[in-house]
């Protein structure tokens, strides 16, 4: 069998059904054997930076590894904001690469670059292929290091004449590899953790996307968890939807712009159990500020996680789902005991907190507030069977706020890397995977320019997502900082000679939509998704200098947030 | 504090490189590096010397045993074991210093492999201790150049580190 077509069979012995990507001269046997099959459709894209984006919102989504296919060189590196979005927040991704034939490696040759040098740092693992013996095996080794410990981006480099050479094809029962993570965690530590939580008077859920990338299971058991002992729980931005938003235990979102209950609980609780968080520098701000007074728990799958910016008392090497289960299984067999006269305190001081209503904000009725807008479109699409992808800045802050998601996976941004541009790759890799579903990418003017050229993706294969625009003519969250933090400097971070985005929909064969009127969002959303066949690009034209709130400023701790 | 990290990993080319690239991305010192071939072909054994605290060494080990192409990761100065590493060096050996540097390199146990009528080149295995030593009992301005291995480690006695 040749390369290629092991490529191909490889794909689809790991049941493989999409492949995002963007032909060129070093994959073109890879791109052959595509044209002559059926089993694995394959969506071009208009940059290989959308590629990989759409396949990691495939990946966040669905859970099943995103598959990307770029030539050499400049498809290579096109690649590798996408492998750092999705290596920040543990996205399981096969990113094949062509690479020029191995007796020219080395020679400066036409669209060569040193992949996987360049990827090394930015993959969990990565391969260069020189025979194409070893490329079947290779292949399943990808697949099993993408999806199994923490979940991560990994890159398999396949020279043009590897491609074009016959081997002998291998399945990937055959596969064996010695990295095996751990998955159930220490009974010990387990069970110091269930005699802590028995007697904590103040305790907390602190939860990450560890809960989601461990699957449908894990989001069941704490909820479970949560009903059953009647903590409260907090989430970090990647964690929203694994506790509903509506859920009575739920704080909101902590952090930098998290709630004010949620931070305020987070600083005085007397234990914190972190599930598949890693204590990130916008969750703890100041680091001898954070939590001081709490016996810390903390459950993840990744051993460097843990201990590596906060010290914890009772660390959980293991698979969260694993986790949760030993954990109510022995909570149970204790006897199901907590301090309950000590949490209705709590939740009465929590209760005190929630009375501030922070994420209240002036209603207007000649300006549209961003935040309504937002609103609005919660409200209106409730029912829907929904997902809402973002790109970087205030509006994802407004939107993680102002959103109730009710469950995992429905939620698609990066959080890591920051990455803006990410919000319409994002959309059409989620849409690609739930054709009927509602998916509206929320996004500012700035961000929506990063990858805007992939609306004509969208077009070519009837994507008929739902782009909220909010438009406040600035690089909204750079503003802010140059109004807190900058004397009101606004260096550079006004855009100016925006496109006429009605316009430039239109162009692209979509509905473009601009809304003025804090009266019009209202039936405009209601129009927009009625429209269900058809993309709908919303410039929604919001108040300028609207700033998100609450805010941690840096170099402060969690409880010294800005209100207004 | 001064580790030695011993490491198996894969021979694979790239491993050595994602290590010193996980090093320098996070800003962890390497005060010396040895890698080569074990009795196995199909695994590498490397030296690394490091410094750093406790929370630091706990995380460089961590990030180390990430890597999937690291196989096992030890902290050699957790207990006892043995260091050596060897240093070529050329020195001035002239009229009467070439009498005393013979001297001092058996001090040292050091073996002269090579001799000219104005150098010797002296060969000296030890920790790396030892080989500093050594070097401050030169007079300075005879040394003309010198070449250092970097530290190899092993276990004493049943410590011992396989797949």
């Amino acid at each position: 069998m040749s390369g290629a077509k092991m490529v191909v069979q490889a794909l689809i012995d790991q049941g493989v059904d999409t492949v995002f990507g963007y032909p060129g001269g070093a994959v073109l046997p890879i791109y052959d054997e595509i044209f002559q099959q059926n089993s694995i459709k394959h969506f071009l894209v208009r940059h290989e930076q959308g590629a990989v984006h759409a396949a990691e919102a495939y990946a966040r989504s669905t859970g099943k590894p995103g598959v990307v296919l770029v030539t050499s060189g400049p498809g290579a590196t096109n690649a590798v904001t996408g492998l750092t979005d999705a290596l920040m927040d543990s996205i399981p991704l096969v990113v094949l690469t062509g690479q020029v034939p191995t007796f020219m490696i080395g020679s400066d040759a036409f669209q060569e670059a040193d992949t996987v040098g360049i990827t090394r740092p930015c993959t969990k693992h990565n391969w260069l292929v020189k025979d194409t013996d070893a490329l079947a095996h290779t292949l399943h080794s990808a697949f099993h290091v993408a999806s199994s410990g923490r979940p991560g981006p990994v890159l398999v480099d396949i020279p043009k004449d590897v491609q074009f050479a016959n081997g002998t094809y291998e399945g990937p029962a055959k596969m064996k590899s010695h990295y095996q993570p751990k998955l159930k965690g220490d009974l010990e530590a387990i069970t110091a953790l269930v005699a802590a939580m028995e007697v904590a008077q103040k305790p907390i859920f602190y939860t990450g996307g560890g809960v989601i990338n461990s699957g449908p299971i894990a989001s069941q058991l704490l909820r479970e968890l949560v009903a059953a002992t009647n903590f409260p729980i907090t989430s970090t931005l990647m964690g929203l939807g694994s506790y509903p938003g509506n859920g009575d235990n739920w704080l909101g979102m902590l952090g930098m712009h998290g709630l004010y209950e949620a931070n305020m609980a987070m600083h005085d609780c007397d234990l914190m159990i972190n599930i598949g968080a890693r204590f990130d520098d916008r969750i703890t701000g100041r680091l001898d500020a954070f939590s001081p007074g709490s016996t810390k728990a903390h459950i993840d799958i990744d051993a460097s996680s843990i201990n590596k910016v906060i010290h914890v008392d009772i660390p959980i090497l293991g698979d969260v789902a694993h986790v949760l289960e030993d954990m109510l299984k022995v909570w149970k067999a204790r006897g199901r005991t907590t301090n309950s006269k000590a949490l209705k305190t709590w939740w009465a001081e929590i209760d005190g907190w929630r009375k501030i209503r922070c994420l209240d904000y002036a209603a207007d009725s000649k300006v549209i507030k961003p935040q309504y807008a937002l609103e609005r479109l919660e409200a209106l699409t409730k029912d829907h069977d929904r997902y809402i992808t973002t790109e970087v800045g205030q509006h994802q802050m407004w939107a993680a706020q102002y959103y109730k998601f009710d469950r995992p996976r429905r939620w698609i941004n990066s959080g890591g890397l920051g990455t803006m541009g990410v919000g319409l790759p994002y959309a059409m890799g989620v849409q690609f995977a739930y054709p009927d579903a509602t998916v509206a990418c929320i996004t500012g003017e700035a961000s929506i320019q990063m990858c805007i050229q992939e609306l004509s993706t969208a077009q070519q294969y009837s994507l008929p997502l739902k782009v909220i625009t909010l438009n406040n003519r600035y690089l909204g969250m750079v503003r802010q900082w140059q109004e807190f933090f900058h004397g009101n400097r606004y260096s550079e971070s006004y855009v100016d000679a925006l496109p006429d985005f009605v316009k430039l929909a239109e162009a692209y064969g979509h509905v473009g939509m601009r809304i003025e009127n804090p009266s019009d969002v209202e039936g405009a959303l209601k129009e927009a998704l009625a429209l269900k066949d058809r993309l709908v690009f919303m410039d929604f034209i919001t108040d300028q200098e609207e700033n998100v709130y609450p805010m941690i400023p840096g170099g402060k701790g969690l409880s010294e947030m800005i209100l207004k | 504090m001064r580790h030695i990290l011993s490491l198996l990993l894969e021979n694979e080319s790239g491993a050595l490189s994602r290590v010193s690239g996980l090093f320098s991305a996070r800003g962890y010192n390497i005060e010396s590096l040895t890698v080569a071939p074990t009795e196995d072909s199909s695994l590498s054994r490397m030296t690394v010397v490091t410094t750093g605290s406790d929370e630091v060494l706990e995380q460089i080990t961590k990030q180390l045993n990430k890597l999937v192409d690291v196989v096992r990761v030890i902290d050699l100065t957790d207990g006892s074991h043995i260091e050596r590493e060897l240093m070529l060096v050329k020195v001035r050996a002239v009229a009467k210093d070439r009498e005393e540097m013979k001297r001092i390199s058996d001090i040292f146990r050091g073996r002269i492999l090579d001799v000219t009528d104005k150098t010797y080149t002296i060969e000296l295995t030890g920790t790396g201790a030892k080989l500093d030593a050594f070097f401050e009992s030169l007079d300075q301005d005879a040394i003309l150049e010198t070449v250092r291995t970097g530290a190899s480690g092993i276990g004493r006695g049943e410590r011992i580190l396989k797949v």
